[in-house]
Protein backbone atom coordinates (compact mmCIF):
# COMPACT_ATOMS: atom_id res chain seq x y z
CA UNK A 1 0.00 0.00 0.00
CA UNK A 2 2.81 2.38 0.91
CA UNK A 3 4.37 1.76 -2.48
CA UNK A 4 1.05 2.43 -4.23
CA UNK A 5 0.60 5.61 -2.18
CA UNK A 6 4.20 6.69 -2.92
CA UNK A 7 5.22 6.96 0.72
CA UNK A 8 8.63 5.56 1.62
CA UNK A 9 8.38 3.57 4.83
CA UNK A 10 10.99 1.72 6.92
CA UNK A 11 10.46 -1.93 7.93
CA UNK A 12 10.13 -0.89 11.55
CA UNK A 13 7.54 1.79 10.76
CA UNK A 14 5.71 -0.66 8.48
CA UNK A 15 5.18 -3.25 11.19
CA UNK A 16 3.98 -0.64 13.69
CA UNK A 17 1.62 0.87 11.11
CA UNK A 18 0.31 -2.57 10.13
CA UNK A 19 -0.78 -3.27 13.73
CA UNK A 20 -2.63 0.06 13.86
CA UNK A 21 -4.27 -0.50 10.49
CA UNK A 22 -5.44 -3.96 11.61
CA UNK A 23 -7.14 -2.37 14.64
CA UNK A 24 -8.80 0.22 12.41
CA UNK A 25 -10.04 -2.39 9.94
CA UNK A 26 -11.37 -4.53 12.82
CA UNK A 27 -13.48 -1.48 13.77
CA UNK A 28 -14.55 -0.95 10.14
CA UNK A 29 -15.77 -4.59 9.95
CA UNK A 30 -18.97 -3.69 11.93
CA UNK A 31 -20.15 -1.74 8.93
CA UNK A 32 -19.80 -4.67 6.57
CA UNK A 33 -22.40 -6.74 8.46
CA UNK A 34 -25.21 -4.32 7.52
CA UNK A 35 -27.66 -5.38 4.83
CA UNK A 36 -27.45 -2.74 2.11
CA UNK A 37 -29.11 -4.67 -0.70
CA UNK A 38 -30.63 -2.17 -3.14
CA UNK A 39 -29.45 0.95 -1.25
CA UNK A 40 -28.17 3.65 -3.57
CA UNK A 41 -24.65 4.77 -2.57
CA UNK A 42 -24.45 8.34 -1.24
CA UNK A 43 -21.38 10.10 -2.56
CA UNK A 44 -22.40 13.62 -1.64
CA UNK A 45 -24.79 14.96 1.03
CA UNK A 46 -26.94 16.97 -1.36
CA UNK A 47 -26.96 14.54 -4.27
CA UNK A 48 -27.56 15.84 -7.74
CA UNK A 49 -25.25 15.61 -10.68
CA UNK A 50 -21.87 17.22 -11.10
CA UNK A 51 -22.26 20.84 -12.13
CA UNK A 52 -20.30 21.76 -15.23
CA UNK A 53 -18.98 25.14 -16.21
CA UNK A 54 -18.38 26.59 -19.65
CA UNK A 55 -15.07 25.51 -21.13
CA UNK A 56 -13.41 28.91 -21.00
CA UNK A 57 -10.23 30.21 -19.42
CA UNK A 58 -11.05 31.75 -16.03
CA UNK A 59 -7.62 31.70 -14.40
CA UNK A 60 -5.53 34.81 -14.38
CA UNK A 61 -1.87 34.46 -15.22
CA UNK A 62 -0.35 34.13 -11.77
CA UNK A 63 2.69 32.21 -12.82
CA UNK A 64 5.12 34.20 -10.74
CA UNK A 65 3.09 33.81 -7.56
CA UNK A 66 2.66 30.09 -8.26
CA UNK A 67 6.36 29.55 -8.97
CA UNK A 68 7.31 31.23 -5.71
CA UNK A 69 6.52 28.02 -3.80
CA UNK A 70 8.30 25.61 -6.17
CA UNK A 71 11.19 23.66 -4.61
CA UNK A 72 13.20 23.99 -7.84
CA UNK A 73 12.37 25.97 -10.93
CA UNK A 74 14.02 27.60 -13.87
CA UNK A 75 12.71 29.86 -16.65
CA UNK A 76 9.15 29.50 -15.37
CA UNK A 77 9.30 25.68 -15.41
CA UNK A 78 9.22 23.17 -12.54
CA UNK A 79 12.38 21.07 -12.37
CA UNK A 80 12.29 17.34 -11.59
CA UNK A 81 15.01 14.65 -11.79
CA UNK A 82 15.70 13.42 -15.33
CA UNK A 83 13.08 10.82 -16.37
CA UNK A 84 14.13 10.08 -19.98
CA UNK A 85 17.79 9.42 -20.65
CA UNK B 1 -23.55 46.85 27.18
CA UNK B 2 -20.95 49.22 28.42
CA UNK B 3 -17.44 48.41 27.42
CA UNK B 4 -14.70 49.99 29.44
CA UNK B 5 -11.17 48.74 29.90
CA UNK B 6 -9.28 46.29 27.74
CA UNK B 7 -10.47 43.15 29.60
CA UNK B 8 -14.09 44.01 28.89
CA UNK B 9 -13.27 44.68 25.25
CA UNK B 10 -11.41 41.37 24.95
CA UNK B 11 -14.38 39.53 26.45
CA UNK B 12 -16.96 41.33 24.35
CA UNK B 13 -19.01 39.48 21.77
CA UNK B 14 -18.90 40.40 18.09
CA UNK B 15 -22.37 41.91 18.58
CA UNK B 16 -21.05 44.13 21.39
CA UNK B 17 -17.90 45.07 19.45
CA UNK B 18 -20.08 46.13 16.52
CA UNK B 19 -21.87 48.59 18.80
CA UNK B 20 -18.75 50.24 20.24
CA UNK B 21 -17.17 50.42 16.79
CA UNK B 22 -20.32 52.01 15.36
CA UNK B 23 -20.40 54.50 18.24
CA UNK B 24 -16.71 55.25 17.51
CA UNK B 25 -15.87 54.48 21.14
CA UNK B 26 -13.02 52.34 19.85
CA UNK B 27 -11.25 52.11 16.50
CA UNK B 28 -10.41 49.00 14.51
CA UNK B 29 -6.72 49.80 15.01
CA UNK B 30 -7.18 49.94 18.80
CA UNK B 31 -9.04 46.63 18.78
CA UNK B 32 -6.45 44.93 16.56
CA UNK B 33 -3.67 46.20 18.83
CA UNK B 34 -5.47 44.92 21.92
CA UNK B 35 -5.82 41.41 20.49
CA UNK B 36 -2.29 41.33 19.03
CA UNK B 37 -1.02 42.15 22.54
CA UNK B 38 -3.11 39.34 24.02
CA UNK B 39 -1.82 36.91 21.39
CA UNK B 40 1.70 37.86 22.37
CA UNK B 41 0.98 37.56 26.10
CA UNK B 42 -0.44 34.03 25.69
CA UNK B 43 2.07 32.55 23.29
CA UNK B 44 2.50 29.55 25.61
CA UNK B 45 -0.88 28.24 24.37
CA UNK B 46 0.74 27.72 20.93
CA UNK B 47 -2.42 28.92 19.19
CA UNK B 48 -1.03 31.09 16.38
CA UNK B 49 1.22 29.75 13.61
CA UNK B 50 1.70 33.04 11.77
CA UNK B 51 1.18 36.58 13.07
CA UNK B 52 2.12 39.64 10.99
CA UNK B 53 1.16 42.76 12.94
CA UNK B 54 1.98 45.10 10.05
CA UNK B 55 -0.53 43.38 7.75
CA UNK B 56 -3.16 43.22 10.50
CA UNK B 57 -2.77 46.89 11.33
CA UNK B 58 -2.95 47.86 7.66
CA UNK B 59 -6.28 45.99 7.42
CA UNK B 60 -7.48 47.73 10.60
CA UNK B 61 -6.54 51.16 9.22
CA UNK B 62 -8.47 50.31 6.07
CA UNK B 63 -11.53 49.35 8.15
CA UNK B 64 -11.31 52.67 10.02
CA UNK B 65 -10.99 54.51 6.72
CA UNK B 66 -14.08 52.74 5.35
CA UNK B 67 -16.05 53.69 8.47
CA UNK B 68 -14.86 57.29 8.25
CA UNK B 69 -16.09 57.29 4.64
CA UNK B 70 -19.58 56.43 5.88
CA UNK B 71 -19.62 52.65 5.55
CA UNK B 72 -21.43 50.64 8.22
CA UNK B 73 -21.85 46.93 8.87
CA UNK B 74 -21.75 44.61 11.86
CA UNK B 75 -18.34 43.16 11.01
CA UNK B 76 -16.49 46.30 9.90
CA UNK B 77 -13.34 46.48 12.04
CA UNK B 78 -14.01 43.31 14.05
CA UNK B 79 -10.87 41.14 14.37
CA UNK B 80 -10.82 37.41 13.60
CA UNK B 81 -8.38 34.51 13.27
CA UNK B 82 -8.35 32.02 10.41
CA UNK B 83 -7.73 28.32 10.82
CA UNK B 84 -4.58 27.43 8.90
CA UNK B 85 -6.69 25.32 6.52
CA UNK B 86 -7.94 28.44 4.71
CA UNK B 87 -5.35 29.77 2.29
CA UNK B 88 -4.32 33.40 2.60
CA UNK B 89 -2.08 35.56 0.46
CA UNK B 90 -0.64 37.55 3.34
CA UNK B 91 0.05 34.80 5.87
CA UNK B 92 1.68 31.40 5.33
CA UNK B 93 -0.80 28.54 4.78
CA UNK B 94 0.56 25.27 6.12
CA UNK B 95 -2.41 23.10 7.19
CA UNK B 96 -0.15 22.58 10.25
CA UNK B 97 1.96 20.25 8.11
CA UNK B 98 5.68 20.16 7.53
CA UNK B 99 4.74 19.51 3.90
CA UNK B 100 3.55 23.12 3.48
CA UNK B 101 6.00 24.92 5.76
CA UNK B 102 6.21 28.54 4.60
CA UNK B 103 3.74 28.06 1.72
CA UNK B 104 2.47 31.43 0.46
CA UNK B 105 -0.80 31.04 -1.43
CA UNK B 106 -1.24 33.06 -4.62
CA UNK B 107 -4.89 33.70 -3.63
CA UNK B 108 -7.27 34.01 -0.66
CA UNK B 109 -9.94 31.39 0.09
CA UNK B 110 -13.51 32.50 -0.70
CA UNK B 111 -14.40 32.61 3.01
CA UNK B 112 -11.32 34.76 3.68
CA UNK B 113 -12.34 37.08 0.83
CA UNK B 114 -15.95 37.32 2.05
CA UNK B 115 -15.02 38.20 5.62
CA UNK B 116 -12.40 40.71 4.46
CA UNK B 117 -15.00 42.31 2.19
CA UNK B 118 -17.26 42.64 5.24
CA UNK B 119 -14.42 44.58 6.88
CA UNK B 120 -13.10 41.96 9.29
CA UNK B 121 -9.46 42.36 10.33
CA UNK B 122 -7.34 39.20 10.27
CA UNK B 123 -5.11 38.61 13.32
CA UNK B 124 -3.24 35.70 11.71
CA UNK B 125 -3.44 31.96 11.22
CA UNK B 126 -4.15 29.44 13.94
CA UNK B 127 -2.90 25.94 14.63
CA UNK B 128 -4.88 22.74 14.00
CA UNK B 129 -4.33 19.03 13.48
CA UNK B 130 -2.26 18.36 10.37
CA UNK B 131 -4.55 18.64 7.30
CA UNK B 132 -7.45 18.83 9.81
CA UNK B 133 -7.00 15.17 10.71
CA UNK B 134 -7.35 14.58 14.43
CA UNK B 135 -9.44 15.16 17.52
CA UNK B 136 -6.88 16.59 19.94
CA UNK B 137 -4.60 18.95 18.01
CA UNK B 138 -1.72 16.61 18.91
CA UNK B 139 -1.19 15.91 15.21
CA UNK B 140 0.10 19.39 14.36
CA UNK B 141 3.64 19.44 12.98
CA UNK B 142 4.11 22.64 15.00
CA UNK B 143 3.20 21.22 18.42
CA UNK B 144 -0.13 20.91 20.21
CA UNK B 145 -2.33 23.79 21.36
CA UNK B 146 -3.05 23.90 25.11
CA UNK B 147 -6.59 24.10 26.47
CA UNK B 148 -7.00 27.48 28.25
CA UNK B 149 -9.23 25.85 30.90
CA UNK B 150 -6.57 23.33 31.85
CA UNK B 151 -3.16 23.34 30.20
CA UNK B 152 -2.89 19.58 30.79
CA UNK B 153 -5.93 18.96 28.61
CA UNK B 154 -6.22 18.92 24.82
CA UNK B 155 -8.24 21.73 23.20
CA UNK B 156 -9.90 19.20 20.87
CA UNK B 157 -9.34 18.92 17.16
CA UNK B 158 -8.89 19.44 14.47
CA UNK B 159 -9.84 23.12 15.00
CA UNK B 160 -8.01 23.27 18.38
CA UNK B 161 -6.27 26.56 17.64
CA UNK B 162 -9.58 28.17 16.69
CA UNK B 163 -11.33 26.89 19.82
CA UNK B 164 -8.50 27.86 22.19
CA UNK B 165 -8.20 31.31 20.58
CA UNK B 166 -11.85 32.12 21.31
CA UNK B 167 -11.89 30.41 24.74
CA UNK B 168 -8.85 32.47 25.80
CA UNK B 169 -10.39 35.57 24.20
CA UNK B 170 -7.25 36.19 22.16
CA UNK B 171 -9.59 36.42 19.15
CA UNK B 172 -13.29 37.27 19.37
CA UNK B 173 -14.10 34.86 16.54
CA UNK B 174 -12.21 32.29 14.50
CA UNK B 175 -12.97 30.36 11.35
CA UNK B 176 -12.81 26.59 11.59
CA UNK B 177 -13.57 23.51 9.49
CA UNK B 178 -15.53 20.39 10.31
CA UNK B 179 -15.16 17.08 8.49
CA UNK B 180 -16.28 14.65 11.22
CA UNK B 181 -16.57 16.85 14.29
CA UNK B 182 -13.60 19.20 14.00
CA UNK B 183 -15.63 22.26 15.01
CA UNK B 184 -18.06 20.80 17.56
CA UNK B 185 -15.66 18.62 19.54
CA UNK B 186 -13.05 21.36 20.18
CA UNK B 187 -15.85 23.88 20.93
CA UNK B 188 -17.21 21.45 23.56
CA UNK B 189 -13.75 20.86 25.04
CA UNK B 190 -13.09 24.60 25.43
CA UNK B 191 -16.53 25.85 26.50
CA UNK B 192 -17.36 27.98 23.45
CA UNK B 193 -19.91 28.00 20.63
CA UNK B 194 -18.89 26.04 17.52
CA UNK B 195 -21.10 26.06 14.43
CA UNK B 196 -21.01 23.80 11.37
CA UNK B 197 -23.56 24.91 8.73
CA UNK B 198 -25.09 22.70 6.04
CA UNK B 199 -22.50 21.06 3.78
CA UNK B 200 -22.04 23.11 0.62
CA UNK B 201 -23.21 26.45 2.01
CA UNK B 202 -19.94 28.20 2.75
CA UNK B 203 -17.55 27.74 -0.16
CA UNK B 204 -14.78 25.13 0.04
CA UNK B 205 -12.68 27.08 -2.48
CA UNK B 206 -9.31 27.75 -0.88
CA UNK B 207 -9.87 25.35 1.99
CA UNK B 208 -7.00 22.87 1.86
CA UNK B 209 -8.93 19.69 0.98
CA UNK B 210 -9.13 16.67 3.27
CA UNK B 211 -12.41 14.84 2.48
CA UNK B 212 -14.30 16.79 -0.14
CA UNK B 213 -17.78 15.30 0.43
CA UNK B 214 -17.58 16.18 4.15
CA UNK B 215 -15.37 19.29 4.57
CA UNK B 216 -17.46 22.25 5.78
CA UNK B 217 -16.34 25.72 6.84
CA UNK B 218 -17.77 27.12 10.06
CA UNK B 219 -17.05 29.22 13.11
CA UNK B 220 -15.87 29.37 16.69
CA UNK B 221 -17.56 32.21 18.58
CA UNK B 222 -18.44 33.26 22.12
CA UNK B 223 -22.17 33.04 21.41
CA UNK B 224 -24.79 31.72 19.00
CA UNK B 225 -25.76 35.30 18.19
CA UNK B 226 -22.19 35.98 17.02
CA UNK B 227 -22.22 32.80 14.94
CA UNK B 228 -25.43 33.95 13.24
CA UNK B 229 -23.98 37.39 12.48
CA UNK B 230 -20.69 36.15 11.03
CA UNK B 231 -22.14 33.12 9.25
CA UNK B 232 -24.50 35.41 7.35
CA UNK B 233 -21.41 36.86 5.64
CA UNK B 234 -20.03 33.42 4.65
CA UNK B 235 -22.97 32.02 2.70
CA UNK B 236 -23.79 32.20 -0.96
CA UNK B 237 -23.12 30.32 -4.15
CA UNK B 238 -19.52 30.10 -5.33
CA UNK B 239 -19.03 28.91 -8.92
CA UNK B 240 -15.42 28.02 -8.06
CA UNK B 241 -16.59 25.24 -5.68
CA UNK B 242 -18.13 22.35 -7.62
CA UNK B 243 -20.34 21.33 -4.67
CA UNK B 244 -21.40 24.83 -3.63
CA UNK B 245 -25.16 25.03 -3.10
CA UNK B 246 -26.88 27.36 -5.54
CA UNK B 247 -29.09 29.22 -3.06
CA UNK B 248 -29.12 32.91 -2.26
CA UNK B 249 -27.27 34.05 0.88
CA UNK B 250 -29.53 34.38 3.87
CA UNK B 251 -29.80 36.24 7.15
CA UNK B 252 -28.96 33.64 9.79
CA UNK B 253 -29.99 36.04 12.57
CA UNK B 254 -33.65 35.99 11.58
CA UNK B 255 -34.77 33.40 14.15
CA UNK B 256 -32.69 34.62 17.10
CA UNK B 257 -35.63 36.20 18.90
CA UNK B 258 -38.03 33.38 18.11
CA UNK B 259 -39.19 31.73 21.36
CA UNK B 260 -38.60 27.99 21.73
CA UNK B 261 -42.08 27.45 23.15
CA UNK B 262 -43.54 24.55 21.20
CA UNK B 263 -40.17 23.68 19.59
CA UNK B 264 -39.97 19.91 19.23
CA UNK B 265 -36.54 18.73 20.36
CA UNK B 266 -35.64 15.18 19.37
CA UNK B 267 -33.44 13.33 21.85
CA UNK B 268 -31.75 10.31 20.25
CA UNK B 269 -31.75 7.48 22.78
CA UNK B 270 -28.61 5.98 21.21
CA UNK B 271 -26.63 9.08 22.26
CA UNK B 272 -27.23 8.29 25.93
CA UNK B 273 -25.88 4.74 25.96
CA UNK B 274 -23.35 3.16 28.34
CA UNK B 275 -20.42 4.93 26.64
CA UNK B 276 -21.54 8.36 27.86
CA UNK B 277 -19.75 9.63 30.99
CA UNK B 278 -22.06 10.46 33.91
CA UNK B 279 -20.66 14.01 34.26
CA UNK B 280 -21.38 14.83 30.61
CA UNK B 281 -24.81 13.19 30.77
CA UNK B 282 -25.74 15.24 33.83
CA UNK B 283 -24.92 18.58 32.16
CA UNK B 284 -26.63 17.61 28.91
CA UNK B 285 -29.79 16.44 30.69
CA UNK B 286 -29.82 19.67 32.72
CA UNK B 287 -29.64 21.63 29.44
CA UNK B 288 -32.60 19.65 28.08
CA UNK B 289 -34.48 20.57 31.26
CA UNK B 290 -33.75 24.25 30.57
CA UNK B 291 -35.37 23.84 27.14
CA UNK B 292 -38.34 22.07 28.71
CA UNK B 293 -38.63 24.97 31.16
CA UNK B 294 -38.69 27.38 28.21
CA UNK B 295 -41.66 25.51 26.77
CA UNK B 296 -39.95 23.19 24.30
CA UNK B 297 -41.30 19.67 23.88
CA UNK B 298 -38.80 16.81 24.24
CA UNK B 299 -39.42 13.87 21.91
CA UNK B 300 -37.50 10.60 22.13
CA UNK B 301 -36.14 9.60 18.73
CA UNK B 302 -34.03 6.70 17.49
CA UNK B 303 -31.00 6.77 15.18
CA UNK B 304 -30.13 3.05 15.19
CA UNK B 305 -27.44 3.27 12.51
CA UNK B 306 -25.68 6.33 13.96
CA UNK B 307 -23.25 4.04 15.78
CA UNK B 308 -22.00 2.89 12.38
CA UNK B 309 -20.94 6.47 11.65
CA UNK B 310 -17.37 5.93 12.81
CA UNK B 311 -16.66 2.83 10.66
CA UNK B 312 -18.33 4.49 7.64
CA UNK B 313 -16.41 7.70 8.20
CA UNK B 314 -13.07 5.87 8.43
CA UNK B 315 -13.66 4.45 4.97
CA UNK B 316 -15.12 7.53 3.24
CA UNK B 317 -12.81 10.19 4.72
CA UNK B 318 -9.51 8.30 4.17
CA UNK B 319 -10.60 7.38 0.62
CA UNK B 320 -11.14 11.04 -0.25
CA UNK B 321 -8.02 12.03 1.71
CA UNK B 322 -5.78 9.62 -0.22
CA UNK B 323 -7.00 11.19 -3.44
CA UNK B 324 -6.74 14.82 -2.26
CA UNK B 325 -3.30 14.43 -0.72
CA UNK B 326 -1.84 12.83 -3.85
CA UNK B 327 -1.15 16.38 -5.03
CA UNK B 328 1.71 16.68 -2.55
CA UNK B 329 4.56 15.29 -4.61
CA UNK B 330 7.35 17.79 -3.97
CA UNK B 331 7.23 19.07 -7.55
CA UNK B 332 5.18 22.27 -7.75
CA UNK B 333 5.07 23.27 -4.10
CA UNK B 334 5.56 21.73 -0.70
CA UNK B 335 8.42 19.84 0.84
CA UNK B 336 11.01 18.17 -1.39
CA UNK B 337 13.48 15.63 0.02
CA UNK B 338 17.11 16.74 -0.28
CA UNK B 339 18.49 13.36 -1.39
CA UNK B 340 16.92 10.95 -3.89
CA UNK B 341 17.78 8.52 -6.69
CA UNK B 342 15.14 9.35 -9.28
CA UNK B 343 11.73 10.97 -9.72
CA UNK B 344 9.78 8.18 -8.02
CA UNK B 345 12.21 8.07 -5.12
CA UNK B 346 12.01 11.85 -4.82
CA UNK B 347 8.21 11.74 -4.54
CA UNK B 348 8.20 8.84 -2.03
CA UNK B 349 10.84 10.45 0.17
CA UNK B 350 9.27 13.91 0.00
CA UNK B 351 5.91 12.48 1.12
CA UNK B 352 7.55 10.36 3.83
CA UNK B 353 9.37 13.39 5.24
CA UNK B 354 6.65 16.00 4.72
CA UNK B 355 3.60 14.15 6.03
CA UNK B 356 3.02 13.18 9.67
CA UNK B 357 1.82 9.80 10.98
CA UNK B 358 -1.95 10.49 10.90
CA UNK B 359 -2.19 11.71 7.28
CA UNK B 360 0.01 8.74 6.29
CA UNK B 361 -2.27 6.28 8.10
CA UNK B 362 -5.32 7.74 6.40
CA UNK B 363 -3.68 7.75 2.98
CA UNK B 364 -2.85 4.06 3.45
CA UNK B 365 -6.41 3.19 4.56
CA UNK B 366 -7.81 5.18 1.63
CA UNK B 367 -5.46 3.57 -0.88
CA UNK B 368 -6.55 0.16 0.37
CA UNK B 369 -10.32 0.74 0.34
CA UNK B 370 -10.16 2.22 -3.15
CA UNK B 371 -7.94 -0.50 -4.58
CA UNK B 372 -9.10 -3.02 -7.14
CA UNK B 373 -11.00 -5.87 -5.52
CA UNK B 374 -11.82 -3.99 -2.32
CA UNK B 375 -13.72 -1.01 -3.69
CA UNK B 376 -17.18 -2.65 -3.50
CA UNK B 377 -16.59 -4.25 -0.11
CA UNK B 378 -15.44 -1.04 1.53
CA UNK B 379 -15.97 2.21 -0.33
CA UNK B 380 -19.28 1.38 -2.01
CA UNK B 381 -20.55 -0.34 1.14
CA UNK B 382 -19.65 2.71 3.24
CA UNK B 383 -21.51 5.00 0.82
CA UNK B 384 -24.59 2.78 1.15
CA UNK B 385 -24.51 2.81 4.95
CA UNK B 386 -23.95 6.57 4.75
CA UNK B 387 -27.29 6.79 2.93
CA UNK B 388 -28.98 4.74 5.69
CA UNK B 389 -27.65 7.18 8.32
CA UNK B 390 -28.77 10.25 6.34
CA UNK B 391 -32.23 8.71 5.81
CA UNK B 392 -32.59 8.18 9.57
CA UNK B 393 -32.06 11.89 10.12
CA UNK B 394 -34.65 12.72 7.46
CA UNK B 395 -37.18 10.49 9.20
CA UNK B 396 -36.30 11.95 12.61
CA UNK B 397 -36.95 15.49 11.36
CA UNK B 398 -40.52 14.46 10.52
CA UNK B 399 -41.19 14.28 14.27
CA UNK B 400 -38.92 17.02 15.61
CA UNK B 401 -37.50 20.44 14.63
CA UNK B 402 -34.11 20.16 16.31
CA UNK B 403 -32.08 17.22 17.63
CA UNK B 404 -30.17 17.65 20.89
CA UNK B 405 -27.65 15.48 22.69
CA UNK B 406 -24.04 15.30 23.84
CA UNK B 407 -21.16 16.41 21.60
CA UNK B 408 -18.61 14.08 23.15
CA UNK B 409 -18.77 11.14 25.55
CA UNK B 410 -16.27 12.71 27.98
CA UNK B 411 -14.82 16.12 28.78
CA UNK B 412 -11.40 17.02 27.26
CA UNK B 413 -8.84 14.28 27.81
CA UNK B 414 -5.18 14.75 28.70
CA UNK B 415 -2.21 14.96 26.33
CA UNK B 416 -0.95 11.52 25.33
CA UNK B 417 -4.02 9.68 26.66
CA UNK B 418 -5.22 8.56 23.24
CA UNK B 419 -2.35 9.44 20.94
CA UNK B 420 -0.93 5.89 20.79
CA UNK B 421 -4.28 4.26 19.97
CA UNK B 422 -5.88 5.65 16.79
CA UNK B 423 -9.17 3.77 17.29
CA UNK B 424 -9.78 5.28 20.75
CA UNK B 425 -9.02 8.73 19.28
CA UNK B 426 -11.44 8.10 16.41
CA UNK B 427 -14.23 7.22 18.86
CA UNK B 428 -14.00 10.77 20.29
CA UNK B 429 -16.16 11.76 17.30
CA UNK B 430 -18.89 9.15 17.88
CA UNK B 431 -21.72 11.69 18.30
CA UNK B 432 -20.52 14.25 15.75
CA UNK B 433 -19.72 12.02 12.74
CA UNK B 434 -23.35 11.04 11.92
CA UNK B 435 -24.33 14.69 11.32
CA UNK B 436 -21.24 15.18 9.15
CA UNK B 437 -22.06 12.14 7.02
CA UNK B 438 -25.61 13.43 6.51
CA UNK B 439 -24.29 16.97 5.84
CA UNK B 440 -26.80 18.68 8.15
CA UNK B 441 -26.08 21.81 10.22
CA UNK B 442 -25.00 21.15 13.79
CA UNK B 443 -23.33 23.01 16.60
CA UNK B 444 -21.96 22.80 20.12
CA UNK B 445 -22.90 25.24 22.86
CA UNK B 446 -21.44 25.26 26.37
CA UNK B 447 -23.80 23.73 28.98
CA UNK B 448 -21.74 23.19 32.12
CA UNK B 449 -18.59 21.70 33.56
CA UNK B 450 -17.75 18.06 34.21
CA UNK B 451 -14.84 16.12 35.71
CA UNK B 452 -11.81 18.22 36.68
CA UNK B 453 -13.80 21.38 35.98
CA UNK B 454 -13.53 20.88 32.20
CA UNK B 455 -16.32 22.23 29.95
CA UNK B 456 -19.22 20.20 28.54
CA UNK B 457 -20.97 20.91 25.24
CA UNK B 458 -24.56 20.42 24.13
CA UNK B 459 -24.96 19.41 20.49
CA UNK B 460 -27.83 20.80 18.44
CA UNK B 461 -28.58 19.52 14.95
CA UNK B 462 -31.14 20.71 12.41
CA UNK B 463 -32.43 19.64 9.02
CA UNK B 464 -30.68 20.82 5.83
CA UNK B 465 -30.59 24.64 5.47
CA UNK B 466 -32.21 25.17 8.90
CA UNK B 467 -29.15 26.81 10.47
CA UNK B 468 -31.12 29.96 11.35
CA UNK B 469 -33.62 27.88 13.33
CA UNK B 470 -30.80 25.99 15.08
CA UNK B 471 -28.93 29.21 15.94
CA UNK B 472 -32.18 30.70 17.25
CA UNK B 473 -32.72 27.73 19.57
CA UNK B 474 -29.11 28.06 20.77
CA UNK B 475 -29.49 31.80 21.36
CA UNK B 476 -32.65 31.28 23.40
CA UNK B 477 -30.74 28.83 25.63
CA UNK B 478 -27.92 31.37 26.01
CA UNK B 479 -30.42 34.05 27.04
CA UNK B 480 -31.52 31.74 29.86
CA UNK B 481 -28.04 30.57 30.95
CA UNK B 482 -24.57 32.06 31.31
CA UNK B 483 -22.24 29.10 30.56
CA UNK B 484 -21.15 30.79 27.33
CA UNK B 485 -19.98 33.86 29.27
CA UNK B 486 -17.59 31.89 31.50
CA UNK B 487 -13.95 32.64 30.80
CA UNK B 488 -11.03 30.48 32.05
CA UNK B 489 -9.00 31.89 34.96
CA UNK B 490 -6.11 34.08 33.84
CA UNK B 491 -7.76 35.19 30.60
Amino acid sequence: MAKLARIRISDDEASRTLAQLNDIFAMIEQMRAVDTEGIEPMNHPLGGSQRLRDDVVTEHDRREAAMRNAPEHQDGLFLVPRVIE
Amino acid sequence: MSVDGSTDLARASVAALAKVLAAKEVSAVELATLFLDRIDAHRDLNVFLDVRPDVTLAQAREADRRRAAGETGPLLGVPLAHKDIFVTRDWASTAASRMLKGYMSPFDATVVEQLAAAGMVCLGKVNCDEFAMGSSNENSAYGPVLNPWDKGAVPGGSSGGSSAAVAARIAPVATATDTGGSIREPAAFTGITGTKPTYGRPSRWGMIAFASSLDTAGLMTVSAEDAAIVLSAMMGFDPRDSTSVDRPPEDCTRDLERPVKGLRIGVPKEFFGPGLSPDVEQSVRAALDVYRGLGAELVEISLPNAALGIPVYYVVAPAECSSNLSRFDGVRYGHRASKYRDLEDMISRSRAEGLGPEPKRRILIGTYVLSHGYYDAYYLKAQQVRRLIADEFRRAFETCDIIAGPVTSTVAFGFGEKAADPVSMYLADLYTVPGSLAGIPSMSIPCGFGDKGRPVGLQLMADYFQEARMLGAAHQYQLATDWHRRVPAGF
